[in-house]
């Protein structure tokens, strides 16, 4: 029964890999279509009307993708008969859900398809670290897992963790766009893209939304560490790294609300918080000690 | 052309004032801030002696000058140094001075009307006028406050304000922080922390001298150890077969407080210790004690009882020394049990199975000199061999019996260990509640907008708003205002 769920979860994860592929061959097509369709300026045999139809394909094989990947996470959860957070490989295709849903959600209300050819490459990179590296056998929770804390603290950790990834991710295209406009002008693609301005508030608007939540996944973290560590804080490198991180975007939302920063300092901050995220994920986990570290990933 | 500047004199009180008002400039407490956690770095990345002595030691054996040089400094013992200690109490100086004269400033505007409508409402964003109808004032007045503005209604105007909450939130939030750091300094003075290694049967009674280790507070006070007692009935673990992983740790006691005169059973697992009041009892670790006769050459008990070995591996190879002091010459024994018992050609005996399906202890037999009364303290699960020769090697099965020249050693049975952690915190509920108001104080201040809505009614009507701060989201609450007015009665 368990074997079986867990099979199958395997074969969905490789599906919705099959698809986010998919998903980027056609965001890469409509990128490099909207290039030539604004440079030629010739409309012979494309249109606008084509690079809609595949930006439309790209988007539904992403929610495809989200919609399998999500079964596999699930299935995976039901393989163990647990939340399927135990390990490096099941928190990695969780973060990979919660990045592209992040992007799927934000696509609803603001105009972001631009950058679905990023966040395609980032899910499949991370998907196919995981598989290829992190698998490993569906097991049980060691005794200090087994808490409801676990599914309230690390679906909060993910979900932050998703969103703060794409908010870097669009401080990283303001960056990029803004070394491009003070070197003149944008080039034909990039005209699509928002102006800076919106990119700056949109990257503020998400972390400023997604900065409660990952106060309260520390916080779940304190009162969990205190009913199985017998201590709330104890400066172990994944519990300091997540403070880190909090101060770090603390700081970024009290330069802009109170100092004003906008533009490319407050995008580099976003970044310099963000990568302490990543650093705490990847670092820690992998070649850090201390109480966070369980059973080979 | 004498180029020399004037330095006004400021005296000292004006140089306080001065330092005081840097200080508590939002720039100080961004860079305060960011340098706090830039100062919590080092701390993950060097090992620190409250989370990892073993590893503090290494590094001082390894590379002893570096390590001495960066004991200066405090690397060691990062969370717990002056240097750290006095960014975060700048920090929280800096945010005091912040907060408390904000506090006092949005207690009287929170209790003041808003500010009459300005002269000039075409000058102000979000401004629309239309010609009246007549009953727009009245129809604004229901719709504010069916809304909860506050208004103030002047001349044939109104004025609407709404969104104190943000600025509320905000001082909550950082107040709840200064609570977060009370709750944290009250449990590290009045708080206290201990070990204690029970075997299976054992009692404990809950006084200082019990524990095996054992942290005060500062001002912690001996008389406000809770008074209890537990006896170790039963421990149970239960593995994966296949990967040896642990399941499930359950423990049960007997567990007797205050005179001790009626105790009940109660079962402490990794998640949830067992609670009275402030003081919690965790169980954090478990191995397996061998019990052992030692009598000497005549036949004499020498020694009788359970030693706890100290697990090594994930399937519980322990090791320990067995010591008996009081044997003329003295007698020691370096051992290692395993549980389920197997045979690897590189490292000898290897358990392949934390529970003890096949259980072996191996002892190394020394006589000599224990070097227990040198003064230098020593470890309970090592022996110090120098003063000793070895008498001889022998792995028993539980009923068997090593005999060497001077006595024997019998091999009775083992029993399982727990290691209890006993926590007195009576700060962390404070810590607790101040992490709950910040968050919610977060929530209320970052979706929270606060704006100003006008209306002036004469032969036009005339409205307008202002968001603080550019919040999005007016333009769609000017339009439903807008619509209410000119709505239908």
């Amino acid at each position: 029964m368990s074997r079986t769920w867990a099979y199958l979860s395997n074969y969905l994860v490789y599906s919705s890999m099959a698809l986010y592929t998919l998903s980027f061959f056609a965001h890469a097509v409509e990128t490099a279509w909207a290039v030539r369709v604004t440079t030629t300026d010739s409309k012979k045999n494309l249109d606008y009307k084509r690079t809609e139809k595949v930006a439309r394909i790209a988007t539904a094989m992403m929610i495809l993708g989200f919609v399998l990947l999500f079964a596999g996470v699930v299935a995976r959860g039901l393989s163990a008969g647990r939340v399927p957070w135990g390990n490096m490989y099941e928190f990695s295709i969780t973060g990979a859900l919660a990045f592209s849903g992040a992007y799927l959600v934000a696509l609803r209300k603001h105009d972001l398809r631009w950058l679905g050819l990023l966040v395609s490459i980032a899910v499949l990179l991370t998907l196919g670290t995981a598989v290829a590296v992190l698998y490993r056998p569906s097991a049980p929770l060691v005794p200090a897992l087994k808490s409801t804390w676990l599914v309230i603290h690390v679906s909060a950790a993910i979900i932050s963790g998703g969103v703060f990834l794409l908010a870097n991710a669009i401080a990283a295209a303001y960056l990029y766009l803004d070394a491009m406009e003070s070197r003149g002008e944008r080039t034909a693609w990039a005209k699509r893209l928002p102006s800076l301005e919106d990119l700056d508030q949109l990257s503020y608007r998400l972390v400023a939304f997604v900065f409660p939540l990952w106060t309260f996944a520390v916080i779940a973290g304190a009162i969990w560490a205190e009913s199985a560590w017998g201590r709330y804080w104890g400066w172990d490198p994944k519990e300091t790294w997540a403070f880190i991180t909090w101060v770090a975007y603390a700081a970024y939302l009290h330069a802009r609300v109170t100092v004003g920063w906008r533009g490319r300092k407050a995008a580099w901050l976003c970044l310099f918080a963000g990568s302490t995220f990543l650093f705490n994920y990847v670092y820690v986990n992998i070649w850090g000690t201390g109480k966070h570290t369980y059973s080979g990933l | 052309m004498s180029q020399e500047i004037e330095v006004p004199e400021l005296g000292s009180v004006g140089l306080l004032r001065y330092g005081w008002r840097q200080l508590t400039s939002m720039r100080t407490a961004l860079i305060l801030l960011l340098l706090l956690g830039v100062a919590s770095i080092p701390g993950s990345l060097i090992p620190q002696r409250t989370q990892n002595p073993i590893r503090v030691g290494e590094y001082f054996k390894n590379s002893p000058e570096l390590s001495k040089w960066m004991d200066q400094f405090f690397l060691f013992d990062v969370y717990g140094s002056p240097w750290f200690s006095a960014i975060y109490i700048l920090l929280f100086i800096s945010l005091i001075g912040c907060v408390l004269p904000r506090t006092i400033e949005h207690f009287h505007s929170a209790r003041a009307l808003p500010p009459a409508t300005p002269k000039n409402l075409d000058r102000m964003e979000h401004h629309t006028s239309w010609s009246a109808q007549g009953d727009e004032l009245e129809k604004a007045r229901a719709w504010f406050k069916s809304k909860r503005f506050r208004v103030l209604e002047k001349d044939g105007s109104i004025s609407a304000e709404k969104g104190f909450a943000r600025e509320t939130g905000n001082l909550f939030f950082h107040l709840a922080l200064i609570l977060v750091l009370l709750g944290i300094s009250f449990s590290s003075l009045f708080g206290m922390r201990g070990m204690a290694i029970l075997n299976v049967g054992e009692r404990f009674i809950n006084t200082t001298t019990s524990y095996d280790s054992l942290n005060n507070g500062k001002l912690f006070n001996e008389n406000n150890l809770s008074d209890f007692a537990l006896t170790v009935e039963k421990f149970t673990a239960k593995y994966n077969v296949v990967t040896s992983s642990p399941e499930d740790y359950t423990l049960d006691v007997k567990f007797a407080k205050g005179d001790l005169s009626q105790s009940e059973l109660r079962t402490i697992k990794v998640n949830s210790p067992l609670k009275m009041g402030n003081t919690s009892i965790y169980l954090q670790a478990n191995g397996y004690s061998p019990v052992v006769t030692v009598r000497d050459s005549k036949g004499n008990v020498a020694m009788q009882g359970p030693v706890p070995f100290l697990p090594q591996d994930s399937n519980l190879r322990s090791i320990g020394a067995i010591k008996v002091p009081d044997a003329d010459p003295q007698i020691g024994f370096v051992g290692s049990f395993v549980p389920t018992y197997a045979r690897s050609g590189a490292d000898g005996a290897v358990s392949v199975f934390p529970e003890a399906l096949d259980p072996r202890l191996l002892l190394a037999a020394w006589i000599g000199d224990l070097g227990l009364d040198s003064g230098v303290p020593q470890s309970v699960y090592r022996m110090d061999t120098s003063k000793m020769t070895q008498v001889g090697l022998k792995s028993l099965k539980p009923g068997e019996t090593f005999t060497y020249p001077q006595g024997s050693i019998t091999f009775e049975g083992y029993f399982q260990w727990v290691n209890l952690e006993i926590v007195h915190d009576p700060g962390k509920n404070f810590a607790l509640l101040g992490g709950i108001v910040a968050i919610l104080g977060l929530l209320a201040s970052l979706f929270t907008r606060r704006r100003r809505i006008w209306i002036r009614v004469g032969k036009s009507v005339e409205v307008a708003g202002l968001a603080k701060n550019a919040a999005p989201g007016l333009d769609v609450e000017m339009a439903e205002f807008i619509a209410k007015l000119k709505g239908g009665k």
